[in-house]
């Protein structure tokens, strides 16, 4: 008895038990209500999207690592969560083809090049999403209604447009709320808003069912809940503000929080890990400066939507705020600055 | 933050505490082993010298190898009999040191050799040669020669002493125990400790899920005594001293320094009782109360074990599964794994932990860091294992030293713990003070020379 070879570990010997891939998986079952209310706003279009993106995500990843004679890093989810938050944030008409070269850019070009997962500077999906909307400028602002009578039936033209043809556009064309404020100057009901009864991107436009997968996630403690809280109350003060000020001119605050890829994108955007700060302190920062950039890309830019540019730059200045906001170590007499 | 978190230091972790199964034990005897190993490296300094000779009978309590210079203390005989060989001993590092080898006489030949009694009238130096001569080192598994902690450096006062039975580590209950059992040795050690340090406040910390063992010391309180007993949240690692002065007195020990610089001295419960019970009478330790527990063990409890026992010859009278798979001596948080079972139980084991092949922790697939920053809220020292653990992979030591405090870091293993990614840091950060140690005294060579 007790004679065999005993196992060795440096300490610790116990660890919590959450691990990366559960926590990328959290987020990839967080996102499913998501994407399945999506399909339902939009039917088979929005299903075609949604999985292309994923798929081509995945694939990307997949071959990228056997080329480089990596093991493959698929396992890790993280890709699955690029492609889902890509397809979410194309409009339900959206080309395949265009599709798919988006998921094959945010993976080669959003995250490879960098290193892969935990290297990437920017959210992955967004760089996706940037290079497509420089690419074909028409197609991802081309909207699409919600709850069309034959939308489970009707496969629109524009989803199957031919490789490298520019798509047939159908005729029937919704505009985003967003747009239609911007350039038309016509609100939409609030409560039309957050019940996502509108048109835009595909897994936009669900603002609580949104809400509902980043509440769980930040139950999971898998999601640092000071970022989309401070994005969000940004906007919401900010827009609050010049609402108060000129509510002729300014969208209302609720208008603010509910339109376009704001909520999407302060829940499960800014909030990869990778491309945010690290120090509770350096979060707030990230989050005031992300919300300022979408009022006023919103307010005064010349795009009815900022939210996408605006996480990109706050990713951009993540790595300065990290050098900058450094908490004082235990016992250091000198605050480090 | 707006919230002051009182009676707690900051960051920290809540590993799960499994001290159930033995918290309710109490100290039991353990048999002697057919063969008693003693290394004579059983603490931090210099090792003892042997002063005895192969084939020499022995007594209990005598001194079997005297300390080597002031870092340093005795060793005496854990129980009678004769010594079988002089030879090299294997540690549980994988390093061996020169040892002892007694075969202890039938039961009924053990007695106690009593040396210089040391009454509560000595003077502090008296006192802290009492102390040295009784072999006492911290019981709490850093094994530091207690007398080298206990000086008050000049110009320095002692106001507050200390006494740490927070016991923060999973599966350990050793110090519940003695302080459930030992109120009296406890309050005679603080005598004692009072004498040598001049300080002018005790207090007892405990953690909360100790609450008992608070009471009774309450309770036990001598009316002379300017005792305190200070219940704090249960949190890891507040049994670090740092993070215990900062629990109890708000006060953040300086980076580099010790507790003495914020007028404090910490010492062990376990520790402080040993020095109640074995100074009246001028004895040295002998055996020490040592949880063992685990999956991988049948008769879980809290034992009082010579030192010098065979690993082995414990967990076959524990009645460990056969298909044992890792041992840890300590707890899980900080302990060693043991690599053989023919290393001893020595003055600074606090506990054995015994994992079955079932049972042991499988090894995780590691992932790239996320960035998650999940090390930096759980660093009691704020220092950012991100950041350090990728400047270790670069092999920067330099820079995380000069500019992300790596030497601050105690290798508590918070970090490690709850690191999703699975990334080693705590062992890349030991791996990396040493070198950078290395280096500093290179360096310091070179500016002699
Ligand atoms: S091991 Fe070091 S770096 Fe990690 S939490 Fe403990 S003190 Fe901080
Ligand atoms: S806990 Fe691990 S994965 Fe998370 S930031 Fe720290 S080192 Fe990186």
């Amino acid at each position: 008895m007790l004679s065999k070879t005993l196992h060795i570990s440096t300490s610790p010997h116990i660890n919590k038990g959450v691990s990366t891939d559960m926590i990328m998986k959290n987020v990839v079952y967080a996102l499913i209500p998501v994407a399945l209310f999506s399909v339902y706003a939009f039917g088979i279009n929005a299903l075609l999207v949604i999985i292309t993106a994923v798929i081509s995500a995945v694939m990307t990843e997949h071959l990228l690592c056997r080329w480089s004679n990596q093991q493959s890093t698929v396992s890790d989810w993280s890709a699955i969560i690029t492609g889902l938050l890509l397809g979410l944030t194309l409009p339900p008409i959206f080309p395949l083809w265009m599709t798919f070269l988006g998921g094959v850019m945010a993976i080669a070009l959003g995250k490879f090049v960098f290193g892969g997962l935990g290297y990437n500077a920017f959210n992955p999906a967004l760089v996706g999403r940037a290079i497509l909307q420089a690419a074909f400028p028409v197609a991802i602002t081309t909207w699409h209604p919600a709850f069309l009578e034959d939308r489970f039936v009707s496969i629109s033209k524009s989803v199957m447009a031919f490789p490298f043809t520019e798509p047939i556009v159908d005729g029937i064309s919704g505009a985003t709320p967003l747009s239609a404020f911007k350039f038309d100057q016509i609100t939409t009901d609030s409560a039309d808003l957050a019940l996502g009864l509108i048109s835009g991107s595909t897994g936009e436009t669900c603002s609580w069912l949104i809400a509902l997968g980043g509440i769980y996630l930040i139950y999971k403690k898998m999601m640092n809940w000071r970022i989309p809280v401070t994005i969000l109350l940004t906007v919401f003060v900010l827009s609050g503000i010049l609402y108060l000020v000129e509510s002729q001119i300014y969208p209302s605050p609720t208008f603010m929080l509910f339109s376009g890829g704001l909520m999407l994108g302060a829940v499960f955007m800014a909030t990869d890990m990778v491309g945010s700060p690290i120090t509770p302190l350096g979060i707030v920062i990230y989050g005031i400066f992300i919300g300022v950039l979408v009022v006023v890309i919103r307010i005064w830019g010349g795009l009815p939507e900022g939210v996408m540019y605006a996480i990109l730059l706050g990713n951009a200045l993540t790595p300065q705020i990290d050098s900058l906001i450094k908490p004082k170590v235990y016992g250091s007499k000198k605050v480090m600055v | 933050m707006l919230t002051s978190l009182k009676n707690t230091f900051k960051h920290g972790v809540h590993p799960p505490e499994n001290k159930e199964e033995t918290n309710g034990l109490p100290i039991r005897q353990f048999p002697f082993a057919p063969l008693i190993i003693l290394p004579v490296q059983q603490h931090i300094g210099a090792a003892s010298q042997i002063i005895v000779k192969e084939g020499q009978e022995v007594s209990r309590g005598q001194l079997l190898a005297k300390a080597n210079g002031y870092m340093s203390v005795p060793m005496h005989s854990p129980v009678s009999g004769k010594i079988r060989k002089i030879a090299d001993v294997l540690l549980i590092s994988g390093q061996t040191s020169p040892g002892i080898y007694l075969e202890p006489f039938p039961y009924s030949g053990q007695e106690v050799v009593v040396g210089n009694p040391i009454s509560l009238d000595a003077s502090p130096e008296e006192i802290l040669k009492g102390i040295q001569d009784a072999g006492i080192v911290g019981l709490g598994g850093a094994a530091f020669p207690t007398h080298v902690k206990l000086k008050i450096p000049e110009g320095k006062t002692c106001d507050y002493l200390i006494i740490n039975g927070i016991e923060c580590e999973p599966y350990l209950t050793t110090d519940h125990r003695v302080m459930l059992e030992q109120a009296d040795d406890i309050f005679t050690g603080i005598r004692y400790l009072l004498k040598v340090t001049g300080a002018k406040e005790v207090i007892i910390g405990i953690e909360a899920n100790k609450q008992d063992a608070a009471d009774h010391l309450s309770s036990k309180i001598p009316t002379d005594l300017p005792v305190r007993v200070q219940v704090v949240p249960v949190k890891y690692p507040q049994g670090a001293e740092k993070m215990l002065i900062t629990a109890l007195l708000g006060k953040e020990v300086p980076s580099g320094g010790l507790p003495i610089e914020v007028n404090a001295v910490v010492v062990n419960v376990a520790t402080t009782a040993e020095i109640g019970r074995l100074l009246p009478h001028g004895q040295g330790i002998q055996e020490r109360v040592i949880t063992i527990t685990g999956p991988g063990v049948k008769k879980k409890g809290n034992y009082l074990i010579p030192i010098g026992t065979p690993l082995r010859y414990v967990l076959e009278q524990v009645g460990a599964v056969d298909n044992i798979s890792e041992v840890y001596m300590g707890g899980p948080m900080m302990g060693v794994s043991a690599s053989s079972l023919d290393i001893s139980i020595v003055k600074g084991t606090s506990g054995i932990v015994v994992f079955g092949d079932n049972e042991v922790r499988k090894v995780d697939k590691i992932y790239p860091c996320i960035k998650c920053g999940a090390c930096v809220d759980a660093c009691p020292i704020f220092l950012n294992p991100s950041k350090l653990g990728i400047l270790a992979k670069f092999e920067a030591y330099d820079t995380m030293a000069e500019e992300f405090n790596l030497m601050d870091c105690f290798e508590c293993g918070s970090c490690s713990y709850v690191c999703p990614s699975n990334i080693p840091l705590v062992q890349y950060f030991r791996l990396s003070k040493g070198i950078v140690r290395k280096r500093n005294s290179a360096k310091q060579q070179k500016s002699n020379a």
